[in-house]
């Protein structure tokens, strides 16, 4: 399962926020939090599909724009007293590329 | 000779008792009481408090030894009784004292339900009761870290935070899905959880405990699923018992509780109950209010008068955990027929919520403002019929009268007989004429002298504000506040005098320098602190698109399906053939599905996809179009009425007039969304009097209101001033814009914002202060200059393509 596929310059993705990477089947949210860390997710919670990567992200999670509900980066899975997950996927950040895996 | 009277259970019911006998007739009795703790009678309910720092032991005393002897009253402590001889008409305690009564009162209130699971004798397994639990909780909570608390009710919650506060890391296990199920509702229990969450506190839901393991001491926690967790301390608050041993062993006849008449007489009639241990036509209860008035009726009997009955009682709750309102009384979950009103609004993290059953309040539900708790506790104990109300009832009181201005007013407007503490029973009259007739002038005062925020605490806003109005200047408040969000313990007014008295020009500044908790802060504060930097230091502070809610990130209204909204400013509703061309121009070429004339007086182009956002304002801007802000809080439309270029009534010419403040006030952010309007004669067709800012042309100038809301709460502008000229219009619009840029909270509108600081303040800083009224109109244009870049044209430009430019993989 390591078919890494390049998809941006790390500065593409602006700090606390997002891109969003079109596939033939979904769209993918690719969130980068203040220390540089990546994260992927489908980009619908799991609530009301609302698009995630639409959000505000501040430490590891992102609030959905819809209805503010809070989801793990890490995890795709909504936290506190919400319950539900979307797909999270791998990510890795090389030379200052970003690989993402589907 | 006196007649003996013995209380035995030194606690709340019982010398509430002795306290209302004694107002009564003061003389009848001999008193003696027994207790089994060592303390003089204390404040319960205060030991939340006391466990998480904010109060100490002493703080909660409410009657010291002094006050006994005062009295004449003996009183033994530490020294339980073990048996009543009913026979002998005495009590013998187990240090093998003795003493005869002729009446006797029970009040030995109740005992924490220990859970009885394998284990649940160990050390380390305490409940939440006395002063004794609180001091090992805070013995343990020096060495030990981690605590389990079993009960997601209002006990274990008030636990697990004061265990929190003292460092332990805290996990409550609940056995259902929602906590604090027989308070709450689910939407309500969701954002508390929610909340706690963002303080640090962790849960276990719909776990049901199976065994407390460890050697000697606890070391964890086991569940019906199998699963584990360690824990170093545990706390059972998973509900209380009736202590009715000692009467049961006497012969006297119990039930759940020591069953008594609505005089508050045991089967046996010399001996009267009181308090937790009581059952009362079938119920028990678990709050202090229903007791205090078994107190009072206790009391009227045995200085027997013989009137008073006790009918049973209402209840209702809240929460005492500091930062967190929350209010909850009667049938909170409808049943099939009744009518739910209810109020959301999660970004001001609100709830409420009324079920309705043939035009009467049926059950109340709050959380994050309860000031109105209390009144409509009154009109379901009442059965008030709420069918006239039903449009404005869950605004609250204030909002039936006029306008009034914040709490102070809100409080003002109650009537007398507005019961304000509702542990003792206390209304709005009671506290006003103490006030007057005593001279009182601090909340230590009141509470003396009426009881009233001596219990739970909760109604202390209240008082406050009564005893500001009653009192006027000579009150010294203590400003009570709430916090910006969860990650602070700041409020709004100090953040945003911080920002300016300090200096503090970044988002980081703020944050570190109020002590935040997150260092990104939350979706609740980002906005706010990127809107107070920048309408602060305008051409210093740069704007964050990442912490801007989406619809001002893309600058457009977000829909329902994902696409966006479009609306071109169109000043002062004015247009052009060629205006209409462009636009109909750019709908065919982006195939626009739908448009709308809106009430602002422009044109809504609804279903755009996010990717062609920025192709089509490119094509607007070269028409001439920019952004009408109609996603954002910030100034949207000005509206106006033909006027007298066309209208035979019109006095002044108000098309122009909206134009020219258009162009002063376009792109300028806001703590809201911030709307004008003109209209050119008094017939006010332009509706200028529900407006933020309103012109009404006169044969003579030009009238101007204020803080008006046509939104889902009407509300009807303040006439602020009438001016002579255009000019004029312009500068007291500037500087009144600029007032509430400054000093509203985020996300606060005009009317509130009026309300809350009053008209008059207003007024005065706009009209009366002539060289204030200057100096805020010159930062407000000064502040314009970097305001006025259209958002559109910058993007269509190649700024933040990003944003809007998918990457596309498609050999995924
Ligand atoms: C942490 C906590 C928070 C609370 N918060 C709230 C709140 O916010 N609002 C609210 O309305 N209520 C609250 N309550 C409940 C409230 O404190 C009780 O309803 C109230 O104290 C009950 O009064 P009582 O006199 O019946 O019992 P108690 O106050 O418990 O008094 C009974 C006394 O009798 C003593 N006793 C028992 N047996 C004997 C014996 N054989 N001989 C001598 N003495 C004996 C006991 O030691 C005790 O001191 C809270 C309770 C706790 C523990
Ligand atoms: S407000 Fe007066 S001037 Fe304006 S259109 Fe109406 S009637 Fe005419
Ligand atoms: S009034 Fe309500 S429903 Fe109508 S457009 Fe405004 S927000 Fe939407």
């Amino acid at each position: 399962m390591s078919n890494w596929i390049e998809i941006a310059a790390l500065e593409d993705i602006p700090k606390l926020g997002s891109r969003v990477v079109k596939t033939d089947t979904m769209n993918v949210a690719v969130f980068r939090t203040r220390d540089d860390q990546v994260f992927a997710l489908k980009d619908e919670c799991p609530h009301k599909q609302g698009p995630l990567s639409q959000g505000i992200v501040s430490g590891t999670t992102v609030t959905c724009p819809l209805h503010n509900w809070k989801i793990d980066l890490a995890s795709g899975c909504a936290t506190g007293p919400d319950e539900g997950c979307t797909n999270a996927f791998n990510t890795k950040v090389e030379n200052g590329k970003v690989y993402l895996s589907i | 000779m006196k007649e003996k009277l013995v209380l035995v259970g030194n606690g709340m019911a019982g010398v509430r008792t002795l306290e209302e006998l004694l107002k009564l007739d003061p003389e009848r009795y001999e008193i003696t009481v027994f207790g089994a703790e060592p303390w003089p009678n204390y404040n319960r309910i205060m030991l939340s408090p006391v466990l998480a720092g904010e109060k100490t032991v002493d703080d909660i005393i409410l009657n010291d030894r002094a006050w006994y002897e005062d009295n004449g009253i003996t009183l033994h402590t530490g020294d339980p009784v073990a048996r009543i001889d009913r026979v002998g008409r005495k009590v013998v305690t187990e240090n093998g004292e003795e003493h005869s009564y002729d009446r006797l009162l029970i009040a030995t209130g109740s005992n924490p339900f220990i859970i009885p699971v394998p284990g649940h004798d160990k050390d380390g397994v305490i409940g939440f009761r006395d002063i004794a639990d609180v001091e090992a909780m805070l013995e343990a909570s020096k060495q030990d870290k981690k605590a389990v608390v079993i009960g997601g009710g209002l006990l274990g919650l008030e636990a697990a935070n004061g265990l929190m506060k003292n460092g332990m890391e805290v996990t409550v296990v609940h056995l259902m899905d929602i906590l604090m199920e027989r308070q709450l509702d689910r939407p309500a229990a969701t954002l508390l959880k929610r909340s706690l969450e963002e303080r640090g506190m962790k849960f276990l839901m719909e776990a049901q405990t199976s065994e407390i393991m460890g050697s000697g001491r606890v070391q964890g926690v086991k569940f019906a699923d199998g699963s584990e967790i360690g824990a170093d301390l545990v706390v059972m608050a998973v509900g209380i018992r009736p202590s009715i041993e000692l009467a049961q062993s006497a012969g006297i006849h119990c039930e759940r509780g020591i069953v008594v008449s609505d005089t508050m007489q045991t089967y046996d009639p010399r001996i009267y109950a009181v308090g937790e241990c009581v059952q009362h036509r079938g119920q028990t209860y678990g709050l202090v209010a229903p007791l205090f008035e078994q107190a009072k009726v206790a009391a009227n009997h045995l200085a027997q008068l013989g009137i008073a009955r006790y009918e049973g009682s209402v209840t209702s709750t809240k929460l005492k955990v500091t930062g967190i309102d929350l209010f909850s009384a009667g049938e909170f979950n409808e049943e099939e027929g009744d009518e739910t009103l209810v109020l959301q609004d999660a970004a001001a993290g609100v709830y409420k919520k009324l079920v309705i059953r043939d035009d009467r309040i049926k059950g109340a539900v709050m959380y994050g403002d309860t000031m109105d708790g209390t009144w409509y506790f009154q009109m379901l104990r009442d059965g008030t019929d709420v069918a006239a109300m039903r449009r404005t009832i869950l605004f609250g009181q204030h909002d039936l009268g006029d306008a009034g201005h914040g709490d102070e007013t809100r409080v003002a407007a109650l009537p007398d007989d507005a019961e304000i503490c509702g542990c003792n029973g206390v209304c709005k009259g009671e506290i006003v004429d103490a006030i007057i007739t005593k001279g009182l002038f601090t909340l230590g005062d009141v509470k003396a002298h009426t009881k009233a925020a001596s219990s739970c605490g909760s109604c202390t806003g209240l008082v406050e504000s009564i005893l500001a109005s009653t009192v006027g200047e000579g009150y010294d408040a203590a400003p009570s506040k709430k916090p910006l969000c969860g990650c602070t313990e700041y409020s709004h007014d100090e953040i945003i005098a911080g920002i300016r008295d300090h200096e503090l020009k970044t988002m980081d500044a703020v944050r570190h320098f109020f002590e935040w908790k997150n260092p990104d802060g939350c979706a609740a504060c980002r906005p706010a602190l990127n809107y107070y930097l920048l309408a602060r230091w305008p051409g210093e502070y740069q704007d964050d698109a990442q912490s801007r809610f989406i619809n001002e990130r893309a600058h457009g209204n977000i829909q329902k399906d994902g696409t966006y909204s479009v609306v071109p400013r169109m000043f002062g509703g004015l247009c052009t053939p060629s205006d209409l061309r462009a636009i109909a121009d750019v709908c065919e070429k982006f195939d626009v599905p739908e448009m709308k004339v809106t009430g602002g007086q422009r044109i809504d182009l609804f279903g755009v996809k996010k990717e062609d956002l920025p192709a089509m304002w490119k094509d607007l801007s070269a028409a001439g179009f920019v952004s009408g802000h109609a996603y954002g809080k910030a100034m949207r439309t000005v509206k106006t009425c033909a006027g007298k270029t066309w209208c035979r009534f019109g006095t002044q010419n108000s098309t122009g007039l909206g134009v020219r403040l258009e162009e002063l006030t376009w792109g300028s952010w806001m703590p809201h969304k911030f709307k004008l309007a003109v209209s050119g004669c008094p017939r006010n067709c332009a509706e200028a009097t529900i407006k933020d800012f309103g012109v009404v042309c006169v044969d003579s100038g030009y009238e101007l209101h204020v803080g008006g809301n046509g939104g889902i709460k009407v509300r009807v502008t303040d006439l602020l001033c009438k001016v002579a000229t255009e000019e004029e219009v312009l500068e007291y619009c500037g500087a009144f814009v600029q007032k509430y840029r400054e000093e509203a909270h985020y996300l606060e509108r005009t009317a509130p914002w009026v309300e809350r600081v009053g008209f008059d303040y207003v007024k005065q800083a706009i009209v009366d202060d002539e060289a204030q009224r200057k100096a805020l109109y010159e930062r407000f244009k000064y502040g314009q200059k970097f305001a006025q870049i259209d958002p559109w044209k910058a993007v269509a430009e190649g700024k933040d393509q990003h944003e809007f430019q998918p990457i596309e993989i498609t050999a995924a």
